[in-house]
């Protein structure tokens, strides 16, 4: 029997605010069913979650980025008040290593600490305030290495994985030391000339996603040696899949259970406290929380890659693209997680949505003893779009072309073929979203004197806006959607139609803020005819997986399975003469290939299920003496198919682009010798309301043939392209490279 | 060699050998004691001993307001308030903004604005909001966006916030 964690009610039901909202269908901009509980305080979030007996639990982790582990010593730890198990890696009873890709990371670390913040002990203890103590009180006897932390020197110094767990997957064999993957496109002549060309080298910093919500959850023993766990996560399946055999257990002996999630933008994708938990848990037969603090978080999830990309753009004079060579670096840090599909990304949308006869594109991701990087919101399409929408104003100066009329000149359309060979089946109306975005008429320029807080600096006072400069900036971002390269991809959903017409839905599609909930009840809604539609919390147990609430793609395919399962619902209740069904289906979208791993080229029809653009118009005032910066306005069009819930969409739109505004600006995690020196947000800044200007967003819907109601995910494309299109416009206004984000006052002023 | 590093960090949590201190204090119009440790910041008390957890733990060192609520009517982040400071005064947590039937008209311009995604931010950005229409009950966007600047979200890019603001204050 398995304890359901409760919160205590703290609100008589007769108190429960009642006001109903309305339930919408696909197409309307509906509010969110779970609005109300958020704004009362009583959703429950996985910090919330309580049982009753509960332990506590804290993770002891390594201060060194690199080092040999001599010895670990629990027994002062037992010893204190309060607790009752100190584990270690002997304490694992199955796999020792798990991950999300690749089984390559130490459940706890035994012989070696690979980066800084690795779990080497946990303890559980009745307080919190006890788990503190007891994991502080944990002997770990360390012999510091030298770190692994340039990513160019790291190809030749002494592998951090000498069994080399990412290669003889089909990918190119590299036999370089430390490379996670690399990855070559050949397309068309690499050789070709151009008649002008222009060259660049590129950096992006370390992104954290940030979430609000640190890392958290409740792992209850059943009691039958089983374990539930109730965690925010994006995909509980993978979850599971990973858990259950570091616990020696079989998949079905080990529960996960959604719980409120605070944001996840990629950083939920990896494990956090889920084998721990669960280990304490099995270990004590109680139920053991684990919640991260902010300093914890940073390391206690992978982030975003830093890159480095050298770039070279071959066009004619009359600025039509020939050649585009592009090398790119990225730094995988300590263990693999995503970093391969983020290789392969980062190659396959480094031109952007051009149409390019000729290329050489060269992606490599390198192991180091930095912090482990993996899946964040634009997945490698971030850092090539950077460099390569740069590379185009480039290009535009020195042709005397308008930026707009060279992206025009070259935007890519459906018949097109990409790098990869891939031809473009879907929807992709790239030259109509530039010009949507181009059209946005720009706000006037503001007048001198004015209030502090619309100058660059803000409310700080800094200047009275002697040396602001006035900047236009644009760019154009573009991804895939869905996942890719033969990765066998579906979502299941269950339905159970009642006789009297009502209807539960259950989909294991993690609702992590981006509103998948509702557009499985839109569905639901729109397909049953009613809107008397439940949604079962999410659990591995009641529903085959959803796949991930990541790539874009879980609108398209949730929307895909809830479909399918609602229409055979009906089907058979008819059958059935109006008895009460319950049946479950599985939807797949279009099948990928992999990519030929010497030539970059498909192996069958597609390497990827579809593409999304976004453009964005961007006006920035920027003090180019004291190098302070403000983003004016932003306007934005997207191609999004067909808008589920345009509410939510242009939801996604603006905090999708505060996010890229976060990597132009102010983000980065700043490391030392591989140790973060910024875990907390005093150090490490993401924009506030002062931060961000209105944000204009046009809807382009142009139905893509293949995904439900010609639905696209959304929430990708404005990440991609706004770090893009902001730095565009910091270029116009102080007339420097800026060929590193986040731009740095000092880059301003040009120190 | 310890893990000296990982020592320095403040845990919210309290150790009930040490809870010494008795507080009495009104919360959400009710009154109500609790033992808590001297160290015990406010937002503790509120979530783990009087089982009020609307109010959020997102950072612990005053930076993001997910924590915000109002005492003796004025706004304050609970993770900087020490529990035994708030003895004998009056404390308004997100879960007290509602009256019993109704959503507070900031709570509902909130859901209708759809200025709420995860929503892990919504609770401290209620309440702010509640403070400053109380405040200034038509702030400018300039003003709304410095009264709003202690308080992050994530998810929306506070476009959807400013607008439930604008639909609060009108309501
Ligand atoms: S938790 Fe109090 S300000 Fe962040
Ligand atoms: S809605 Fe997620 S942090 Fe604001």
């Amino acid at each position: 029997m398995s304890t359901i964690p409760t919160r205590t009610p703290r609100r008589t039901p007769s108190r429960t605010p009642t006001r109903r909202l309305e339930p919408g269908r696909v197409g309307d901009p509906a509010t969110r069913h779970d609005g109300v509980p958020k704004v009362t305080g009583e959703f429950a979030y996985s910090s919330d979650l309580h049982a009753a007996g509960m332990l506590w639990g804290k993770t002891v982790r390594s201060p060194h980025a690199h080092a040999r582990v001599v010895e670990i010593d629990t027994s002062e730890a037992r010893r204190l008040p309060g607790v009752h198990a100190v584990l270690t890696h002997e304490d694992v009873p199955g796999q020792k290593n798990y991950g999300l890709e690749f089984a390559d990371q130490p459940v706890l670390a035994s012989d070696r600490v690979r980066y800084f913040g690795e779990a080497v002990a946990l303890v559980a203890a009745e307080e919190p305030e006890q788990a503190r103590r007891a994991a502080a009180a944990v002997r770990v006897v360390y012999e510091p290495l030298e770190p692994v932390t340039e990513m160019e020197r790291a190809l030749e110094q002494e592998p951090l994985h000498p069994d080399r767990p990412t290669m003889s997957h089909g990918y190119r064999d590299d036999p370089r030391p430390n490379v996670v993957r690399t990855m070559v496109i050949r397309h068309g002549d690499p050789e070709a000339e151009g008649e002008v060309s222009v060259a660049g080298v590129y950096e992006i910093g370390i992104q954290d996603q940030a979430f609000l919500g640190p890392e958290s959850g409740l792992a209850v023993p059943d009691g039958e040696g089983g374990v539930d766990v109730y965690v925010a996560t994006q995909w509980l399946h993978v979850d599971r899949d990973q858990v259950a055999p570091c616990l020696g257990l079989p998949p079905e002996m080990v529960r996960i259970h959604l719980s409120g999630v605070g944001g996840a933008f990629g950083g939920r994708e990896d494990l956090s406290m889920q084998i721990h938990g669960a280990l304490l848990a099995l270990r004590t037969g109680r139920p053991v929380k684990i919640v991260y603090n902010r300093q914890e978080s940073f390391v206690g999830h992978i982030h975003r890659h830093p890159a480095r990309i050298w770039c070279e753009h071959r066009a004619t004079r009359a600025g039509k693209l020939v050649n585009v060579r592009i090398r790119i670096l990225l730094d995988g840090g300590a263990y693999a997680s995503s970093s391969t599909a983020v290789t392969s990304n980062a190659a396959s949308f480094a031109l952007g949505p051009y149409a390019v006869e000729n290329a050489l594109i060269e992606s490599t991701c390198v192991y180091t003893n930095n912090p482990p990087c993996g899946a964040m919101r634009g997945f490698g399409a971030v850092q090539t779009c950077f460099a390569g929408e740069a590379q185009l104003d480039k290009l535009a100066t020195k042709l005397g072309i308008d930026p707009v009329e060279l992206r025009l000149l070259n935007a890519l359309a459906p018949g097109d073929r990409l790098p990869t060979g891939q031809q473009i089946e879907g929807s992709l109306p790239v030259a109509e979203v530039i010009r949507c975005a181009a059209a946005l008429p720009l706000p006037q320029a503001e007048s001198l004197p004015r209030e502090a807080i619309r100058l660059p600096g803000g409310a700080g006072n800094t200047t009275r806006g002697e040396g602001v400069q006035r900047g236009i900036g644009f760019a154009v971002g573009f991804k895939n959607i869905c996942y890719s390269e033969g990765f066998d991809d579906s979502t299941a959903a269950r339905v159970i139609l009642r006789a009297d017409g009502s209807a539960e839905i259950n989909c294991a599609a993690a609702e992590v803020g981006q509103g998948v909930s509702d557009v499985i009840l839109q569905v639901a809604r729109t397909e049953l005819g009613t809107d008397d539609v439940v949604l079962a919390p999410p659990e591995t147990a009641s529903v085959a997986s959803a796949g991930s609430a990541s790539a874009s793609r879980m609108t398209w395919m949730a929307a895909g399975a809830v479909q399918l399962a609602c229409r055979a619902a009906l089907e058979e209740r008819k059958r059935a003469g109006g008895d009460e069904v319950d049946v479950e289906r599985i939807y797949r979208h279009a099948r990928t290939t992999p990519l030929d791993p010497e030539t970059g080229q498909i192996t069958g029809d597609r390497a990827h299920v579809a593409f999304a653009v976004a453009a964005m118009r961007v006006v920035v005032e920027v003090d180019v003496e004291l190098g302070l910066t403000r983003v004016v306005w932003i306007g934005t069009a997207q191609d999004v198919g067909k808008a589920v819930n345009p509410l939510a969409v242009a939801g996604q739109i603006e905090g999708g682009t505060a996010q890229g505004l976060g990597l132009a600006l102010m983000e980065e995690i700043q490391t030392r010798d591989g140790l973060i020196t910024n875990a907390s947000f005093t150090d490490y800044l993401i924009p506030t309301t002062l931060d961000m200007p209105p944000v204009e967003s046009v809807l382009v819907e142009d139905p893509e043939p293949g995904a439900p109601y010609g639905a696209k995910g959304v929430g990708e494309p404005p990440t991609v392209v706004s770090t893009a299109a902001i730095v565009s416009a910091l270029r116009d206004a102080t007339g420097r490279e800026l060929a590193r984000v986040p731009v740095r006052p000092d880059d301003i002023v040009g120190l | 060699m310890r893990c000296g590093f990982w020592r320095n960090v403040p845990w919210s949590g309290v150790w009930h050998e040490d809870r010494g201190v008795k507080i009495r204090l009104t919360v959400n119009g009710e009154p109500r004691e609790a033992d808590v440790w001297a160290g015990e910041s406010l937002l503790t008390t509120l979530r783990d001993t009087l089982e009020l957890p609307g109010s959020k733990n997102a950072c612990e060192q005053g930076e993001c307001g997910s924590c915000s609520v109002l005492l003796d009517g004025a706004l304050v982040c609970a993770c900087l308030v020490l529990a035994a400071q708030a003895d004998g005064h009056e404390v308004t947590t997100v879960e007290g903004l509602a009256d019993r039937e109704e959503l507070h008209r900031v709570q509902r311009a909130f859901v209708e604005a759809g200025a709420v995604q995860c929503g892990f931010c919504t609770p401290g950005l209620v309440v702010a909001t509640a403070a400053l229409l109380e405040a200034n009950p038509d702030p400018s966007d300039d003003e709304m966006r410095e009264a709003l600047s202690g308080n992050l979200c994530r998810c929306t890019g506070y476009a959807k916030i400013f607008d439930a603001v604008r639909l609060a204050a009108r309501s």
